[in-house]
């Protein structure tokens, strides 16, 4: 019996001298059949590349019909789209050149054909990316997304993302050919996968630095893109919000222009309605927002982003969505007082405690649900908000949350009745601290708000000490 | 001699007084002396007192005059200062209440305003709002677009399964399927059946033909107008007949007239288009004519000439309306 790689090696020399025959039908076809070959497996994509089959195509790719040089490129994308090393390989016999004159032709198919392949080649790493770039396809990538047909502008616009994605000089070199005006006008497009690859041609134009989001800002895309915030197809949606994402985190100022034109709403409302990894952009934008300043924080909280969130926390299970739901509070809740009371109104410190404390929490989760409580305690003035945490935190916590105990409860002789009657002073009084540390003096703070005999009366093992004073009491 | 007698007593005692004098006053001579002393010590004193009393006086009266000149100036000094010290006071409370009142005023304006944060987090609530309805608004409209082309579609379908089903209609004699007497109505196919026109249905070219050529149809995203189910395009190319485009005539270039234009003038005006009915030879006579004319009249006629009347057609117009008039003359 033969063995598969034997069959494999025969197929390959089979149909290698095939791609030479005279009959143009014959070398397309098996063209068509190297191609669906190379396309199902890796192994199989290998046996093209080693067998030299590539050199052959590209050679005949310039010299042969269309209907050939679709099936060649179709080849030439089945060997890139597996592994980094496919593509170099492709690269290596001049397969981007061959690509870039097909780019050239008339048949829209055959330019569909060779952007495809070209994007393949640049998905996988930046100097790949670079190749095709020196090949001068990027302009002839920004003239297919004006032709008419759809499926070859969805390519193109899928092919520029995967260039630009890797290093802002790429992203530069795109954006100096005037894509973003281009991929700017397609935004209203009714088709959704064209608006699925625009929109993520633009967000990966825009993660790399502040001038390119501005750049993109600029060519007005807002508030035309948010209602794709609504659209029926949920990765157009998803782009939309990573879109949004990577421009809000570079400056303040970008941020505001994204706000005023209501987006909060938009993508609040967007991040209620889908589940699981769909979310994240939303969430990570809400971080974002609110890292850079108060006011923004204040704004995300009017929006009523704080209860998404919590419930994002709660019915979420994977641990990295989680953890970026957990930073996201952190932002929104560190910055004054009246943020931490939101926050903490929303029953959320519990919850972080929770997630810290627990075991099967993954490093990352447990590491920001600890600093973002952290951010938060300090700045919390909230009593109720801050009595449940008196109970199960570890020291390191307890010693925030007493001592923010130790700062309201001198002022707010309301705040000392509430805290007495629900067993806080009894609880302060079980800590054991030792003596010196910064919680035993909090503690000492805390007890000189309230009268000798209260602070006395808690203390534990006071029965068991008046019992002994009764024992030694002698009647007169 | 009785005052001799006196002067003799006197003489006698005399020195016995003078011894009891001068005994009486040496007893006392010392106490006298001491007495005198002390007076006249006393007596010194009080000159002398009285001297250092009256220096001391004055003594007082300058110094009391200068202690109180000194302490004047010195109070007026004092005065002086303090005055200076109340104003600054002064000024600096004032300057206090201004500096205090203008940072105020500042950061409660430009640094920290609350009612400009205040009404800009009103208005990003408002923005939203307004952006949540518009999305509303938007997503409503979007699902009824939908819903029409669905309902669209799906009488299409109706239609075409009609079509293909036209041979169940119910005829005069015998009801057809849809149609059963035992129903109070026609069912809805039956109505559609009775409203649908029949048409024939073109076949199409069988696809295996067309495959090893043309578009490989895994990779076949690029039929630019591929729509998503099948059938459409089945239906589109089976039940219609190919509608060609009407065959649009090409416009002639120049001044020509319409074809119409020539057979109305006959129609309206038969008596003007006399002189232009010619007959069929009238072109070869015509040339005959300028000929003869030509070797009768020429003397240094070149020779390329005839030919120019004959590729000329404007100046063989010209001579023809000649011959005409020549004609009717």
């Amino acid at each position: 019996m033969m063995s598969q790689r034997q069959i494999i090696q025969g197929v390959m020399s089979m149909l290698r001298p095939l791609l030479l025959d005279v009959v143009p039908n014959i070398q397309q076809t098996a063209a068509l059949a190297l191609g669906r070959l190379a396309d199902h497996s890796d192994d199989l994509a290998e046996a093209v590349v080693k067998e030299d089959i590539l050199p052959q195509l590209v050679q005949s790719l310039a010299s042969q019909n269309r209907f050939y040089k679709k099936a060649a490129a179709f080849v030439l994308r089945a060997v890139a789209k597996h592994s980094p090393e496919l593509a170099q390989a492709v690269v290596a016999c001049g397969g981007v050149d061959a690509l870039v004159l097909c780019l050239e032709e008339f048949d829209p198919g055959v330019k569909e054909a060779a952007t495809w392949a070209l994007g393949y080649i640049a998905r996988h790493n930046a100097m790949l990316s670079q190749s095709v770039v020196d090949a001068g396809a990027v302009p002839l990538l920004v003239l297919c997304l004006l032709e008419p047909e759809i499926a070859l502008k969805r390519i193109a616009a899928s092919t520029l993302s995967d260039i630009c994605k890797h290093t802002p000089e790429l992203a530069q070199t795109v954006v100096d050919t005037g894509a973003i005006a281009h991929l700017a006008q397609m935004i209203l497009n009714p088709d959704a996968k064209l608006k699925r690859q625009v929109f993520s041609a633009l967000s990966q134009i825009s993660k790399h630095s502040v001038n390119l989001a501005e750049m993109v800002i600029e060519a007005e895309i807002f508030p035309a893109a948010l209602t794709s915030l609504r659209d029926q197809d949920e990765y157009v949606r998803k782009n939309v919000a990573t879109l949004m994402r990577e421009v809000v985190k570079h400056s303040p100022e970008l941020s505001q222009v994204i706000i005023n034109y209501g987006a909060l709403s938009g993508v609040i409302d967007y991040v209620n309605d889908c589940r699981g990894n769909l979310r994240l952009p939303g969430i990570m934008m809400l971080g974002y927002l609110a890292a850079h300043s108060e006011n923004l924080a204040m704004a995300v909280i009017i929006s009523k982003g704080v209860p998404q969130l919590a419930l994002c926390l709660s019915e979420e299970s994977e641990h990295h969505i989680k953890a970026a739901t957990v930073w996201s509070i952190g932002q929104i809740g560190q910055h004054t007082p009246e943020h931490a009371k939101a926050v903490a109104t929303a029953h959320l410190l519990p919850k972080l405690l929770e997630l810290y404390m627990d075991a099967s929490s993954s490093e990352d989760l447990q590491a920001k649900s600890k600093k973002a409580l952290k951010s938060i305690l300090q700045k919390c003035t909230y009593v109720p908000g801050l009595e449940p945490l008196l109970y199960d935190a570890p020291s390191n916590i307890l010693k925030h949350v007493v001592c923010q105990f130790s700062k309201v409860l001198p002022h707010d002789s309301k705040a000392r009745r509430l805290f007495v009657t629900s067993g806080g002073l009894k609880k302060v009084q079980e800590i054991e601290a030792e003596p010196g540390s910064a919680l035993q003096e909090h503690i000492n703070a805390i007890n000189n708000c309230f009268p000798e005999e209260l602070v006395r009366y808690y203390t534990p093992g006071y029965s068991e000490a008046l019992l002994e004073r009764l024992d030694n009491y002698q009647l007169a | 001699m009785a005052e001799l007698l006196k002067i003799e007593s006197e003489i006698t005692a005399f020195p016995k007084e003078l011894f009891y004098r001068n005994s009486q006053v040496e007893d006392t001579r010392q106490r006298e002396n001491q007495v005198a002393t002390r007076i006249q010590s006393w007596f010194r004193a009080c000159k002398v007192r009285a001297y250092l009393s009256h220096l001391h006086k004055k003594a007082i009266i300058i110094q009391k005059t200068w202690r109180g000149f000194t302490a004047r100036a010195r109070v007026r000094q004092m005065v002086k200062a303090a005055y200076f010290i109340m104003k600054m006071n002064f000024y600096e409370e004032m300057a206090v209440r201004i500096q205090r009142r203008w940072r105020g005023f500042f950061q409660r304006k430009y640094i920290h305003n609350f009612y400009a944060r205040k009404s800009y987090l009103q208005g990003v609530a408002a923005k939203n709002d307004l952006l949540r309805r518009e999305l509303d608004e938007l997503k409503k409209l979007q699902r009824r677009e939908r819903d029409c082309l669905a309902m669209v579609k799906e009488q299409e379908a109706k239609v075409y399964q009609a079509q293909r089903l036209h041979h169940l209609i119910s005829t005069k004699q015998c009801p057809g399927v849809f149609n059963s007497p035992f129903r109070q109505a026609p069912h809805e196919m039956e109505l559609l059946l009775r409203q649908v026109k029949y048409q024939v249905p073109t076949r199409l070219a069988p696809r295996g033909r067309a495959r090893p050529q043309g578009i490989p149809s895994p990779t076949a995203l690029s039929f630019p107008g591929n729509l998503g189910s099948p059938w459409t395009k089945t239906s589109r190319t089976c039940c219609s007949r190919p509608v060609l485009s009407p065959i649009t005539t090409k416009k002639q270039q120049g001044l020509y007239r319409e074809p119409g234009e020539v057979w109305e003038q006959q129609v309206q005006c038969p008596e003007l288009m006399w002189g232009l009915e010619t007959s069929y030879t009238y072109l070869e006579e015509a040339q005959n004519q300028l000929q003869q004319q030509e070797t009768r009249n020429r003397k240094y006629a070149s020779p390329w000439e005839p030919q120019q009347q004959f590729f000329c057609s404007a100046s063989l117009h010209q001579q023809e309306l000649q011959k005409k008039e020549l004609i009717k003359e």
